[in-house]
């Protein structure tokens, strides 16, 4: 079994046994500033091996991607669910962004089987981070008041906040400087990947259980919503991936980026540009639920569905 | 013979994803200067751990005179209470060095 996994249950765990683990949120900073650097540089690297115009088309669709999956999520949301238009709006957008950790988890799922991805797959993760965000927005808006988005704010929220910035920097630098350019950060970068990631999901369990009672709050709506929409999610992302010509490792990272759910970038742009969302909600769907089931039960499964539709 | 002058200690304590947007309407309202600290604790919004990005919060400290406080606590008032996690509070407070933060003319 593979190891990382069990860190965020050990994190988890801990938390809910109420043990005073703690990890400070200096560290917690620095290492997703590690996480995002390390993966941003090494898609950038293999970037800089591609043709762009077999890149281009593939990068147009995963974006659309990115637009549908909110525009999915949203009426279930609001007619399904009877949440209102701003809460509604906001969870959507959060599914249809993505997360970083659950992306490198299944990075770390096909290379524990030395399974081959197109390795310039962190180039769609940032193309991915955005698109939800700004649907979410323009739905809490819709019929309403546009005015009162302030967009020079959230452009900058969007595009240079941290996750942008060092996921996107990093793609630059390692596009800029190459295979050859990285090789001395090797070992610091790529070696040490695992390890850090491993303390990343300790954190991550302790953070997801601290957020465990507001489960009690979000109601069974939001609890199944969680669970059933990361799967549609994977299944449209394994399709566009096969359409796209990935090769199966990659359409299985494709449906993974597609199943997730952000928990760092959304929330800070959507507290902003949605406040009427209350943020308990998408946070706990999110983080809670989704992350966990992802990590847990959603790669492996995926990896199923990957497989039906390449036939292997 | 005390050396303090009086003066207005306005406080907010909310969330982090707010500070910049709330720095600059303190400044904008007239205030010289204020002082930001990362925070944690618990109220009507259920325990803020400040583990974390969106769980973090902040306390601001902002030193002006009264027309100023008054300006800030409308404006936050108005803006900021129906959708943020927030406590707001003024205190008399005596300073040292009164040009620092008040307002004269």
């Amino acid at each position: 079994m593979d190891a990382i996994p069990l860190f965020f249950l050990l994190g988890f765990l801990a938390r809910l046994a109420r043990s005073d683990l703690k990890i400070p949120a200096q560290l917690y900073e620095a290492l997703s500033i590690y996480l995002l650097l390390a993966i941003g540089l090494k898609g950038g690297m293999e970037l800089a091996q591609q043709d762009a115009l077999r890149v281009l088309p593939q990068a147009v669709s995963v974006m659309a991607l990115g637009v549908l999956i909110p525009l999915l999520a949203f009426p279930v949301l609001f007619k399904l669910g009877r949440l209102d238009r701003f809460n509604a709006a906001s969870i959507a957008g959060h599914y249809g962004s993505v997360s970083v950790v659950t992306f490198a988890v299944g990075v770390n799922f096909l290379v524990a089987r030395g399974q081959d991805y197109e390795a310039y797959m962190p180039l769609f993760l940032v193309l991915l981070e955005m698109p939800g965000i700004a649907v979410g927005i323009l739905l809490a808006r819709l019929g309403g008041d546009f005015r009162s988005i302030r967009w020079g704010t959230l452009a900058h929220e969007i595009f240079l906040g941290k996750s942008m910035v060092l996921l996107g920097g990093g793609l630059l630098v390692g596009w800029i400087a190459g295979p050859q350019g990285l090789e001395p950060l090797d070992p610091f970068f790529f070696t040490l990947f695992k390890g850090v990631l491993c303390l990343f999901l300790l954190e991550m369990g302790l953070v997801a259980a601290s957020q465990v009672p507001a489960l009690r709050t979000s109601g069974l709506f939001l609890a199944l919503f969680a669970v059933i929409m990361p799967v549609v999610s994977a299944l449209l992302g394994a399709a566009l991936g096969a359409l796209i010509g990935l090769s199966a490792g990659g359409a299985l990272l494709l449906a993974t980026l597609a199943a997730s759910a952000s928990y760092i970038a959304a929330p800070a742009a959507m507290r902003i540009a949605i406040p009427e969302a209350n943020p308990g909600l998408s946070i706990t769907a999110a983080l809670v639920i989704t992350f966990p089931f992802n990590i847990l039960i959603g790669i492996p499964l995926y990896d199923r569905i990957v497989g039906l539709i390449y036939g292997s | 013979m005390p050396n303090t002058h009086p003066c207005k200690l306005v406080v907010i304590v909310t969330e982090a994803a707010i500070e910049d947007e709330l720095a600059a309407d303190v400044m904008r309202l007239g205030a010289h200067g204020y002082t930001t600290m990362d925070v944690r604790g618990q109220g009507s919004h259920g325990p803020r751990s400040g583990l974390w990005g969106a769980d973090r919060s902040i306390r601001m400290e902002i030193l002006c005179d009264a027309t100023t406080s008054l300006a800030i606590t409308t404006h936050v008032e108005k803006a900021y209470f129906k959708n943020f996690a927030m406590v707001l509070f003024v205190a008399d407070v005596g300073v040292l060095r009164p040009d620092k933060f008040v307002h004269h003319g």
